[in-house]
């Protein structure tokens, strides 16, 4: 922890671009009188209102809770993903653990399947889909039996609860080389298959959001765990081991689809 | 009273109202149901278990949130818990006890039949929960575990380490995915809804705008759910995320819906201190860390000491000292209250307006790690934001504003005085008072979206006959067509005053005024700066940019304009409400810092109509309260 009490000043080169179309450029804007006290984001806010000011766009970048859970914010500093800070996302970064006089590079998330929107803000929907293709257990309201009924064991209950912290911010696919959402999607996968209430549906599962991965454009995972060490949450390897498992698993298993049965 | 203010309560006895009352209700039969169109506006726990409960229902559900993923609504910043009368501690829980426990905390101005309900059902979401598969914390014998919440002297909270909303989201949020992949939920993301389209007095559809184009889009339905949650960010600085809005709720008020009881805000005594002027918001440290850590100032004014160095002698544990049998667990409006007057009295830390949140006994009684497991990511949180590590000093604390108990008004079925506009969660005013315990909003939320609005929509669809409209009918383009110009005035004014800056000063005068305490004078002073406030938004605020395409700036906009009007009702609804209840404090109406009721005169819910501009006075209308279960009674935790 830096012990700096006084107002830094920083320079910006910020990524300027209007469009997905549009060809983009860094731009270079000052930060003076920073409090160390302020968060990453207080201090684009302040950088903003200078530009509104006088009439400029201000740096458009996702950003909601400002608790780091809601997943919304999120760009590269120095080619980091979130910043310097291990475990912690933009908004939770602190401008205490920067120095007066640094210039800091500000990129959005690249990836094929993260499309830039404006400056800093990407479209980041993907991820959405992979859950819509098979991230849930199918419960329909009013039929759920005593939530005591079936006891699971602690060690899996916290295993799945630390998979499912992951925020969906898309840290993991902006630092991978590759642009792979595997810990992400491995995250929800590993979260719903160690639950009793996950096993009905666990190989089709695996199935359907690896498929609707690949589909999405991201890439193939070589295990070079980047996406771990940049994850605010700091969401395990092992999970993408897990999946691989689980694909696997799965696709031994799998039925040849009976057609044509009369249900009636 | 009015008869627009008709609340629907079903008859029989408080216990056998809802079963009563669903079994009356009419059906939609399930061939039918598809052929009816609902809009769910918002994605936090209540739109998200509504879109997702009427999606398996069979309805085609048309679900609306401003962000890029319904994932991300606010819902999701929820720490501590969620409640439910499980009893599965055995510690004398019953639906009865959550029920009275909510009726006492919201200082009686809530209503019987709903908090009933509330309560009846609140069983039934831990169940749900589990069956999607959301990780609440375990005992080792596989069991669920409970910790304990302001104003119960039960464990019937429910729990996921710090981030349970996170994890309830996430399970309500994939519920709705899967209808999504089943096409019986179509999600439209980063679309702000700007107004409710009403035709032949029904809700019918609204505008939105979408975040992304900047174009202005029409939406039509059989009925309508906002579930938009509250108001706090009036306040600017609040634990609310920045796109919290009152803007879906009050352009519904300017439709016709009743905006009732304003004034009920509740200030959460645990929130990390203001740290300067460039702050953009305030973090929550949640009420679960009341369960282990103590809360206390020095007994000397101005004490300069460090922490350590202020022996056992030297500090007042207030909430201890003064409400015995509830301790460090007294209700949320009272332990804001006591710190406010802790630090009026000069016995804030270093003078400063925080207070200490100390855990050295319990990790001392449990040991670190225990502690890291309650609540290790709030301490982590608490060390990334102040820098300074609450293992080894107690945290500074103090008040800050986090949810509003008032909202749009809804009968006992949630419907609005709009037929057809339904209200949920946050964002309606129906169950908690003036004071909301702690890890019942998470309860309300899904309760309302997974157990009440499946049910009292279908009675209202089977009910009324809609015909089809469309987008192209009068209504919907005279509505589009209002907006865009509401939208082009704000472009065009290019004044001098940043949108940002007038909304810290409209926090400011609602902090000073509309706050923790509020007086006659104060009120009086800032409806005047209001309203000044609005004339200077109305002529000197400068959005650059264009009205298409990705203006964040014409978005918050869009929001501050909502929140300068909206402050001025809350302060009317403040000055005329003579009495103390909850988290609204009258200084005029108190017996020695307690909350002094009149339930002669106030027993009963405000409900504001607007009148057809902001220049014109709303009128109150009133809905009488009746305590038929619970006895009104001076709320007391001493």
């Amino acid at each position: 922890m830096s012990s700096n009490k006084n107002p830094i000043n920083l320079k910006l080169k910020v990524w300027r671009q209007t469009g997905e179309q549009s060809e983009g450029q860094f731009k270079t804007y000052d930060a003076p009188q920073v409090s160390p006290d302020a968060s990453f984001l207080e201090m684009l806010d302040y950088v903003n209102e200078g530009l509104v000011k006088k009439g400029e766009e201000p740096i458009v970048f996702d950003h909601d809770c400002r608790e780091g859970i809601c997943g919304s914010c999120g760009f590269m500093i120095d080619g980091n993903a979130h910043g310097p800070q291990k475990g912690t996302t933009v908004c939770q970064l602190h401008m205490r653990h920067f120095e007066d006089g640094q210039t800091l590079t500000l990129e959005p998330w690249r990836a094929k399947a993260f499309p830039v929107i404006k400056d800093l803000m990407v479209d980041r929907t993907a991820m959405d889909r992979i859950i819509k293709a098979g991230g849930y257990i199918s419960a329909n309201t009013g039929g759920a039996p005593d939530a005591n009924a079936v006891p699971i064991p602690k060690p899996d209950a916290d295993e799945a609860f630390m998979s499912a912290t992951c925020i969906g911010c898309g840290a993991c696919v902006a630092s991978c080389k590759n642009a792979s959402a595997a810990l992400f999607t491995s995250a929800k996968i590993t979260h719903l298959s160690l639950l009793p209430q996950g096993q009905v549906e666990r190989d089709q599962r695996a199935l359907d959001m690896v498929t609707q991965m690949d589909a999405e454009g991201f890439g193939a995972c070589t295990s070079t765990g980047t996406c771990s060490a940049s994850c605010p949450k700091e969401i395990s390897l092992i999970n993408i081991a897990k999946m691989n498992r689980e694909y696997l698993r799965a696709s031994l298993n799998k039925k040849e689809e009976v057609g044509g049965g009369d249900m009636a | 009273m009015s008869n627009k203010l008709d609340s629907k309560i079903p008859s029989g006895s408080v216990d056998s109202k809802w079963t009563n009352h669903k079994f009356n209700m009419k059906l939609v039969n399930p061939a039918n149901k598809r052929k009816h169109t609902v809009i769910v506006v918002g994605t936090g726990l209540a739109g998200a278990s509504a879109a997702a409960s009427m999606g398996e229902l069979g309805y085609k559900v048309k679900a609306f949130c401003v962000h890029e993923s319904p994932r991300r609504a606010h819902s999701v910043a929820a720490q501590g818990g969620i409640n439910a009368a499980k009893n599965y501690q055995n510690d004398g829980d019953s639906v009865y006890r959550l029920f009275y426990d909510t009726v006492k905390g919201g200082d009686f101005r809530a209503r019987e039949a709903n908090v009933y309900r509330l309560a009846e059902v609140s069983v039934n979401i831990i169940d749900q929960a589990v069956a999607q598969g959301v990780p609440l914390a375990r005992e080792y014998g596989g069991l669920l575990s409970n910790r304990s919440f302001g104003g119960a002297q039960v464990s019937r909270t429910f729990y996921a380490r710090g981030q349970t909303g996170q994890q309830l989201l996430l399970g309500a949020y994939s519920g709705m995915m899967r209808q999504a992949d089943a096409g019986t939920v179509d999600l439209y993301t980063r679309r702000e809804m700007l107004d409710l389209v009403v035709i032949d007095g029904k809700a019918r559809g609204i505008i939105v705008r979408n975040l992304l184009t900047g174009e202005i889009e029409s939406h039509e339905a059989d009925a309508v759910v906002l579930a938009s949650g509250g108001y706090s960010n009036v306040f600017y600085l609040s634990t609310n995320a920045m796109a919290c809005a009152v803007t879906a709720a009050w352009r519904a008020h300017k439709k016709g819906a009743y905006f009732a009881n304003p004034c009920y805000t509740q200030i959460h005594p645990t929130c990390i201190p203001v740290h300067g002027e460039n702050q953009s918001k305030l973090t929550l440290m949640s009420e679960s860390l009341r369960n282990d850590g103590r809360v206390w100032v020095s007994k000397i004014k101005g004490d300069k000491r460090h922490p350590d160095q202020i022996p056992e002698s030297d500090r007042d544990y207030y909430l201890e000292r003064i409400y015995p049998s509830f301790g460090n667990l007294a209700p949320r409006d009272v332990s804001s209250r006591q710190a406010k007057f802790r630090v009026d009295e000069g016995h804030g830390v270093n003078g400063e307006e925080a207070v200490y949140l100390d855990f050295r006994d319990s990790i001392q009684r449990l040991g670190e790690d225990k502690i890291a497991e309650r609540y290790g990511n709030l301490f982590q949180m608490y060390d990334k934001i102040t820098g300074e590590n609450p293992y080894k000093q107690p945290m500074k604390i103090y008040p800050a504003p986090h949810y509003t108990m008032g909202g749009l008004w809804v009968d006992y079925n949630l419907e609005s005085t709009i037929p057809g506009l339904f209200v949920a969660g946050e964002a309606n005013f129906s169950d908690h008072g003036a004071n909301r315990l702690g890890a019942s909003a998470l309860m309300q939320g899904l309760a309302d979206g997974y157990f009440v609005l499946p049910y009292t929509i279908g009675n209202y669809l089977a009910n009324n006959k809609t015909e089809k409209v469309s987008t192209t009918h009068d209504a919907f383009k005279a509505a589009a067509n209002d907006t865009q110009q509401q939208i082009d005035k704000m472009m065009k004014q290019k004044g001098s005053r940043t949108v940002e800056s007038i909304h810290k000063e409209l926090g400011r005068v609602m902090w000073d005024n509309c706050g923790m305490s509020r007086n006659k004078e104060g009120l009086t002073s800032a409806i005047a700066k209001i309203q000044k406030l609005r004339e200077e938004f109305n002529n000197n605020i400068t959005i650059p940019g264009a009205a298409k395409g990705v203006n964040p700036e014409l978005e918050k906009a869009g929001r501050v304009a909502d929140y300068i009007e909206l402050g001025e009702l809350m302060c009317r609804d403040a000055l005329v409400r003579e009495e103390s209840c909850g988290g609204h404090f009258r200084e005029e109406h108190q017996d020695n810092g307690e909350a002094k009721r009149d339930d002669e005169n106030f027993c009963h819910v405000a409900a504001w109509e607007w009148n057809g501009s902001a220049d014109k006075a709303q009128t109150r209308h009133v809905e009488e309260l009746k305590f038929e279960n619970v006895k009104l009674a001076t709320r007391s935790y001493k």
